[in-house]
């Protein structure tokens, strides 16, 4: 059984008990514990059940490699799913729930799943799911979505209780990871005087040097680190960080660092996670390395562990997974654990040693000590279901035939390293195959580079594929000292520390990928190679036989390191494998693609602090409030918010918008129009830009007058229009449409800079310093005139004509334009004057019954016009001819933007779709976007078509639906009916249900303009 | 002077920061040739301080120039000035191709004030706010999160930041949150 050792641990404090609940049995662990430590403290080996087959789990490593023990942590709006035990630190009041079982963790009938597996071969779904089309969606899929997966989603409707952030940091070197490695390169560097930030994930410095021994400048590896972090700390250019892992390395060294402030602590105030958003000059992963399973049948049995995190949970946690262990091993470091094991007290009835010759000076120790060690040995399969009970050995070159079988509880396993290369390759750094080590290692030849196609990260340490521990310090100083020199200090000079501990006479390791090297199918059936996804060694072999020859492809085939773990423990067995089945040397098949996060990040951490209030940038008008407190319904128009109507009570959004329209019809509405963009465009020859920009001509717009005017890109389309007008002999002001003027601004300043960089224009965008108001309706002149200060007669201020003046005490630019065919006003004033004008108009108004209209209200009436509108009318395909706006485009202009695309044989073409106006036979509204059905079919056996809808509403004015839309030969076609489709319209049906409209002018209210010019 | 109304109305908010609305600010937008001597002469005369050096901001207790770019600055003096020296500033650069506009209702300013500035504002922009990077007197053009907005430090623990008036809520917000008590990295 596994339990706690009389010895205390380096991590854990057993004057502090901390009990928590696992699957609602209530357990106690220490200050310290992860969750996996006090799960087996506690004697609860089996943690969990496999993604596919559902086969008892437990815990494998002691970090972030973890593919097994795998909880639900939390619950209601804190619960989170897939959380590793090993990377929990526990906490007073944790609860955990194993995943993927039912209806219980020790009863589990998806586990019938496991003695189908020899039916649910690699590629199982691919190969079965063919066919019939709709099998898939209704019948496969939710079959297979409820027997497989890991953790449950959290509930639809919880919000995550807590809050977290970003923070933006700058440091010359981002050192990610604190073991010894890590602190000797951030010392090494920051006595440069650079600075230096310094990421490690998990809550202690040090990495593994203090489980596995040796001496640094003499001292124990605990002491050394001790006092470097110490020194480190003291230093004003350096920056520690427990618990924030390196997550993504990133072009132009920018790197994503996740700090877990508060999952150790959860009653601690302030964010939960922050998300560091760092740019370094000089990376160096200093991430360390993780060891390998081997590959024997029942790897995968609860008792089953990495030798290394066995030593990391009887040094730093005082728990022992087992009472008896047998080590199996292809190399000398398999041995410390035996070692450590039986100086704890445990017995290791056997150390399995895959290698012909065994071990060098450890196995003299090991047998000293009197343990068994077999040479030559192998696991031929594991014993048990839910636990360990023995193992049975064969010989490691044979096929797997039982010699032996020892009882035990416990199996350590020691496949050699694999440096952790992820952060080194995210930006591209590349790969050497390391033959003597059997791993793939960063190729200082070839690092990611920057923006000045040199080198920005530098691995150390294990990372970088360093053994002893003297390697390791060496290669970290030098990293220390080159990262701050390349990041433009001046070398260091300080020393490198001694270090020793590295054994004699070490046998090297002897690379083993299948246990026993021909094992039979039975065992390679058996043998995982991906714990989490339940990828086997026999997978990946059939894969091969199939014709997967390609890592990538084999690996998305079998899903070979696509589960959570994204196969930190997997992948270079998997490959291993594969590159056996296909006959080829290891680097050859090479390895998959390593893409952050390093591990999973909480979306949380990457939101930030977008949420609630500040989700978005929200723009308010001055006037915003006043709509606020007058009940306004909103429509989001770019990042605004504009009144859509002003419902008052019983009212519906339709009665709304019908009474604000007959309202400003009859006598007097009044809108918010400050969204509007305002472009000041000035200087000797902003007229000709302004000829450019826009497709009619506004160089000969006189002083005082206003003109509408269409802006094209450079392929014709329609992109914004708006009313220009003239203040000054050098100076224009242009409106854009609301959504559109950041854009229209930046467009008109690409021109200037980039191509028409001599022009003497300037522009400014004016937008936000001025609200504006249009007072609307036959009264409106009336209202004016009440609030005084400016002659606003027909004579004195025609149509399309602009003054400055002061209305009612106010600085006001007045424009006499209409976008509803009433007579209108619309005035400027500075912003923060806006809501007192509105609150002037609104008061003085009342007497004409003044009636605040939204957008939905100004919509309807400009459609009423025939006035179309960017975005409904047009939508990128849409050239100012389609929708009969010929007028406004210059054919005396030598150039404008849009004039040489406008000219080509397409656009030119009789059969574009042009707008018109539609009035359905019975008087309803036509579904917006319905298409005007036309004879036969399309290539795709879809209904052909001759049209469609564009804007549509209910006219309150004419008591009837009105339309506008863009139909084949349109403006020709006038009084013809057409069929339109209706809602839920489906391009195949046979008889698809149709609404008859017929084709009318596209002003459907005071064609001749009278009402506007009075 | 009722009639006037900022977005923020005054507000304020003490955290790790103090965070308050400066009100209303004169604001006037100039655009020009930077090397003309008369369009120098006619900042520094208006606003009784250098022209200031790219990127950078020079100011007296009541008038400020910030650097906005190559061609553009913003002139800040009393809201009630500024209609004046706008049309003072473009009489006097007639002759001149330049760009003179009266923006003083445009942006929202506000005063940040305590010894964690640096770190409430690393939480929202993506600048380098190291006092080697941002020293006092230099103006950055940046984000505050989504939104466009540009500071610069007066004294070691004062900055001034502004962003258009139609996001000044969401600044605030932004800030406020940002500057929750007990959650400082101690970064700078």
């Amino acid at each position: 059984m596994s339990t706690r050792l009389a010895r205390d641990g380096r991590f854990t404090d057993r004057s502090r008990q901390v009990s928590f609940t696992f699957n609602g049995k209530r357990l106690r662990g220490f200050a310290g514990d992860t969750l996996a430590s006090a799960l087996l403290a506690n004697d609860q080996m089996l943690m969990g059940r496999s993604f596919k087959y559902h086969r008892p789990r437990g815990v494998v490593g002691s970090g972030s490699e973890e593919p097994n023990a795998l909880v639900g942590l939390g619950e209601g709006a804190r619960y989170e799913p897939n959380q590793r035990a090993t990377t929990t630190e526990l906490f007073e009041g944790l609860t955990a729930v194993s995943q993927n079982h039912w209806p219980s963790l020790e009863t589990d009938v998806g586990a019938v799943n496991s003695l189908l597996a020899r039916f649910l071969p690699a590629g199982f779904y691919y190969k079965t799911f063919i066919g019939p089309q709709g099998f898939w969606k209704h019948i496969y899929e939710p079959i297979i979505r409820r027997s497989a997966g890991l953790g449950k989603a959290p509930q639809a409707e919880s919000r995550d209780a807590d809050s977290y952030e970003h923070f933006h940091a700058f440091a010359d070197v981002l050192v990610i990871g604190g073991g010894v490695a890590g602190l000797q390169a951030a010392r090494a560097a920051a006595e440069t005087g650079a600075r230096v930030l310094v990421l490690e994930q998990t809550a202690f410095w040090g990495g593994r040097a203090p489980v596995d021994g040796g001496e640094i400048d003499g001292r124990d590896p605990d002491d050394w680190v001790n006092d470097t972090v110490a020194a480190l700390d003291a230093m004003e250019n350096v920056t520690l960080r427990l618990r924030c892992m390196g997550a993504g390395v990133y072009d132009h060294g920018y790197v994503l660092g996740y700090e877990r402030l508060t999952d150790h602590a959860p009653a601690t105030s302030g964010p939960r996670h922050r998300l560091w958003r760092i740019r370094a000059r000089q990376v160096i992963t200093a991430t360390g390395a993780i060891e390998r399973p081997l590959s024997f049948a029942g790897n995968d049995v609860p008792g089953v562990m990495l030798g290394s995190a066995i030593r990391d949970y009887v040094v730093n946690w005082g728990v022992a997974p087992g009472d008896r262990t047998v080590v199996v091993t292809n190399n000398d470091e398999g041995y410390a654990t035996a070692l450590l094991l039986k100086r704890a007290g445990l017995d290791v009835p056997a150390i399995l040693d895959a290698r012909p010759m065994g071990g060098g000076r450890v196995m003299e120790e090991a047998r000293q000590l009197g343990i068994r060690v077999e040479p030559g040995r192998a696991v031929a399969k594991v014993l048990g279901g839910k636990r360990v009970e023995g193992v049975a050995t064969c010989i490691q070159a044979g096929q797997g035939a039982v010699l032996e079988v020892i009882p035990c509880d416990a199996v350590a396993m020691s496949g050699g390293w694999s440096p952790v290369v992820h952060l080194w390759s995210h930006c591209g750094g590349k790969l050497l195959w390391d033959e003597a080590a059997a791993c793939f290692r960063p190729d200082p030849a070839r690092p990611a580079t920057g923006h000045d196609g040199l080198p920005f990260v530098t691995a150390a340490g294990a990372a970088n594929g360093d053994v002893s521990l003297a390697e390791v310090l060496q290669g970290a100083d030098r990293a220390g000292k080159s990262c701050a020199e390349a990041a433009g200090f001046a070398a260091g000079s300080g020393t490198t520390p001694e270090a020793t501990g590295t054994p004699e006479g070490i046998v090297p390791l002897a690379p083993v990928w299948i246990m026993p090297q021909g094992a039979h199918p039975d065992l390679r059936a058996k043998a995982w190679l991906d714990y989490q996804n339940d990828v086997k060694v026999s997978d990946i072999q059939l894969a091969a036989r199939e014709g997967y020859e390609s890592v990538e492809h084999a690996k998305r085939y079998t899903t070979l390191g696509m589960a959570t773990d994204q196969g930190k423990l997997s992948n270079i067995n998997g490959l291993a494998v594969l590159s056996d089945a296909l006959g080829q040397p290891i680097p050859q098949t090479g390895t998959t693609t390593f893409r952050p996060p390093y591990t999973p990040i909480s979306f949380g951490a990457i939101a930030g602090e977008a949420r609630g209030e500040i989700f978005q940038p929200l723009r308010r008008t001055p006037i915003h409030a006043w709509h606020e407190g007058n009940g306004a319904t909103w429509e989001p128009v770019g990042q605004w918010r504009r009144p859509y109507c002003y419902p008052r009570a019983a009212e519906d959004a339709h009665q709304a918008v019908a009474r604000e329209i007959n309202a400003t019809r009859r006598s007097l509405g009044i809108l918010d129009a400050s969204t509007l963009g305002k472009i000041l465009v000035k200087g000797p020859d902003a007229g000709r830009f302004l000829d450019m920009m826009y497709t009619n001509m506004m160089s000969t717009l006189p002083v005082g007058k206003c003109r509408y005017g269409l802006m094209c890109n450079e392929n014709g389309f329609l992109m914004d229009d708006g009313v220009v007008v003239r203040l000054s002999e050098d100076s224009w002001l242009c409106h854009t449409t609301s959504g559109g003027a950041d854009h229209i601004h930046a467009h008109m300043e690409d021109w200037l800079q980039c191509e028409w960089w001599d022009w003497k224009v300037w522009t400014a965008n004016l937008t936000e310093q001025y609200a504006q108001i249009a007072v609307v309706g036959p009264d409106a002149r009336k209202l004016l005139e009440k609030l005084g200060g400016m002659d606003v007669s027909k004579e004195a201020m025609p149509f399309m004509t602009l003054a400055e003046g002061s209305l009612a005490g106010l600085p006001v630019r007045i424009y006499r334009i209409s976008f509803s065919g009433e007579l209108s006003y619309e005035i400027a004033v500075p912003a923060n004057m806006g809501r007192a004008l509105w609150d002037k108009l609104i008061e003085a108004g009342r007497e004409w019954s003044i009636t605040p209209y939204g957008t939905e209200a100004l919509h309807v009436m400009r459609a009423e016009k025939g006035f179309v509108m960017i975005g409904d009318e047009t939508d990128g395909t849409v050239i100012p001819q389609d929708l009969n706006l010929g007028w406004a485009v210059s054919k005396k202009k030598a150039d404008f933007l849009g004039k040489r695309a406008q000219q080509r044989s397409h656009m030119t073409s009789p059969d574009r779709w042009k707008l018109v106006g539609l009035e359905t036979l019975d008087g309803s509204v036509l579904p917006d976007g319905a298409y005007a059905l036309a004879e036969g079919h399309t290539r795709n056996h879809q209904h052909a078509t001759q049209g469609r809808v564009t804007s549509t509403y209910h006219s309150p004015t004419l008591g009837r639906g009105i339309a506008m839309g863009l139909v084949l030969n349109g403006p020709e076609r006038m009084g013809e009916v057409l069929s339109f489709t209706t809602e839920g319209y489906d391009a195949h049906s046979n008889d698809p249900d149709v609404v008859k409209a017929r084709i009318v002018d596209s002003v459907f209210y005071d064609k001749a303009g009278e009402k506007q010019d009075v | 002077m009722s009639d006037v109304a900022t977005p923020l109305g005054g507000a304020s908010f003490d955290g790790l920061v103090r965070v308050e609305d400066l009100g209303t600010v004169g604001q006037i937008t100039l655009r020009g040739d930077f090397s003309s001597a008369l369009f120098r002469d006619a900042v520094t005369d208006t606003a009784g301080i250098d022209f200031p050096a790219p990127r950078c901001a020079t100011w007296t207790p009541e008038r400020s120039v910030l650097w906005l770019s190559p061609d553009e600055l913003l002139l800040l003096l009393p809201y009630d000035r500024a209609a004046a020296v706008t049309a003072a500033l473009s009489d006097r650069l007639a002759a001149e191709h330049a760009l003179v506009a009266n923006t003083s209702d445009t942006r929202a300013h506000l005063r940040l004030r305590g010894p964690a500035v640096r770190e409430v504002l690393a939480r929202l922009s993506p600048a380098d706010l190291s006092p080697q990077a941002l020293p006092v007197g230099e103006l950055r053009r940046t984000k505050l999160a989504q939104v466009a907005a540009a500071f610069w430090f007066r004294t070691p623990e004062e900055a001034q930041l502004f962003c258009f008036r139609s996001v000044a809520v969401y600044a605030f917000d932004l800030l406020k949150n940002a500057a929750q008590p007990g959650t400082e990295t101690g970064y700078f």
